[in-house]
């Protein structure tokens, strides 16, 4: 095995727990690296063989009323021992906080990842999923407005930061609104904008990492995904409009907040 | 009897501890059996070995915090059956886990296909597998969970994870695609 990404890289990308950024690049790698695409045929062959076979087995019935009974009688037999159960649970309290914390820190310093490129910790399925997500019926946005007077200070008070808000109406991109969503365990802000008929979001949320440019487009299971940073704020657009114009859409971003155009809007 | 008081709020407490039990955790009864089947490669002592977790997760269940249930439970489980094959077949945790990673499977998709479209062949394949990377299968495969999860279940950091999948991904290939005898001989 001679490519670095053919071992765990490529596995994370199988299972999309690569972030936004990661997944990109890797499927850039991809389009040359004829080792990582045999590898990646074979191991998506076996996983849909895995499913294919039906190979989870279910309690049998018995157990599951079985269990019902032993938990009644079990609660007459523990009063006795309650005293020892909660040192136990108080235990497994602690086992399961250090765990936490070493997962935690594991997170930050997986070294399969190349240090050099910033870790954004935002997975590609975390971010499709938020997309899908917002198309369900009532949750595209919290505030419907194509006034980015209206949205912006919607955001003031109930985020800790207050994400750039602009309308590209005559661009081809009407903002429609904004609302709050969770990624990766953090607070968002999406703001959504049409695109035809179709939605974008764009995910936003504060960053320490300098700048970096619109990254080449991710796809999975039909989804786009673009990513850069901008000024402290790191963005995310996804959607299921092409990537070109999704990038476009990053640039009417960025540009909207240098300083010169923001004069004008 | 002065006793008698006391015993009834113990009751109380209990049984609404048991409802919020029976509401939370034993609905992953199905995940913590078929994780129990799949470690212990048996039904039978599955079903002890799966009662056994819950009796277990039932008495730690003040410990529990909210939070993913699932993965609370699977680490329980998981805990509970390592505890079992100590006991009784402790031969199959000392299979090597560290094992050499550089002999890539020659293994066509084509070929993977037809030999994992057999059911049997497939669960023999899997069976064949040492317990530690078997368990990041099942996990992830058939118990759709994430690295995350995962890490928190078989108690790992999540590059652990990572390179466990990747190395079971590989053995099981080759597992499904080299004859029954050769497979016997690279376990030894």
């Amino acid at each position: 095995m001679s490519c670095d990404f053919s071992g765990t890289l490529l596995h994370a990308y199988l299972d999309g727990e690569l972030d936004a950024m990661r997944a990109a690049e890797f499927e850039r790698h991809l389009e040359t690296c004829r080792e990582c695409t045999a590898t990646l045929g074979a191991a998506e062959s076996l996983r849909s063989s895995l499913q294919r076979a039906q190979l989870y087995e279910t309690a049998p019935i018995g157990l599951r009323n079985e269990l019902r009974k032993k938990l009644r009688s079990e609660l007459k037999g523990s009063t006795a021992g309650a005293n020892g159960s909660t040192i136990t649970a108080w235990r497994w309290l602690a086992v399961a906080a250090s765990l936490l914390l070493i997962t935690g820190v594991a997170w930050f310093a997986v070294p399969h990842f190349r240090p050099e490129a910033p870790q954004s910790s935002v997975t590609s399925t975390e971010i499709i999923d938020a997309h899908i997500r917002s198309l369900q019926a009532g949750h595209l946005t919290d505030v419907a407005s194509t006034d980015q007077h209206t949205v912006k200070p919607w955001f003031d008070g109930k985020l800790e930061f207050i994400p750039p808000v602009h309308d590209f109406m005559d661009e081809g991109f009407p903002l429609i609104g904004g609302r709050l969503d969770v990624l990766g365990e953090r607070n968002v802000a999406a703001l959504v904008y049409g695109r035809r008929k179709h939605f974008v979001n764009v995910f936003v949320w504060p960053t320490k990492e300098p700048d970096t440019p619109i990254h080449p487009p991710g796809s999975r299971q039909g989804y786009q995904w673009v990513h850069w940073r901008h000024k402290g704020m790191e963005f995310c657009a996804v959607s299921d409009v092409s990537a070109p114009d999704l990038q476009e859409l990053a640039r009417l971003i960025i540009q909207s907040e240098s300083p010169s155009v923001s004069l004008l809007k | 009897m002065s006793t008698t008081g006391q015993g009834k709020g113990w009751d109380v407490l209990e049984s609404q501890d048991r409802a919020r039990f029976e509401q939370l955790v034993l609905p992953h009864l199905d995940a913590a059996f078929n994780l129990s089947r799949w470690l212990l490669r048996s039904r039978t002592d599955a079903e002890d070995v799966a009662q056994e977790a819950l009796l277990r997760a039932f008495r730690f269940f003040r410990g529990f915090n909210g939070g993913d249930a699932r993965a609370w439970l699977l680490q329980i489980v998981r805990n509970t059956c390592y505890t079992w094959l100590e006991k009784n077949r402790q031969v199959e945790l000392m299979t090597e886990f560290d094992e050499d990673l550089h002999q890539q499977s020659s293994a066509t998709p084509e070929a993977l296909a037809i030999a994992g479209d057999n059911r049997e062949r497939l669960a023999r394949a899997l069976e064949t597998l040492p317990v530690r990377f078997r368990e990041v299968i099942i996990l992830r495969e058939l118990e759709g969970c994430s690295y995350k999860e995962i890490a928190a279940i078989i108690s790992v950091p999540i590059g652990t994870v990572m390179s466990a999948l990747a190395r079971a991904r590989q053995r099981l290939q080759r597992a499904l695609t080299q004859p029954a005898e050769q497979e016997a001989s690279h376990e030894l």
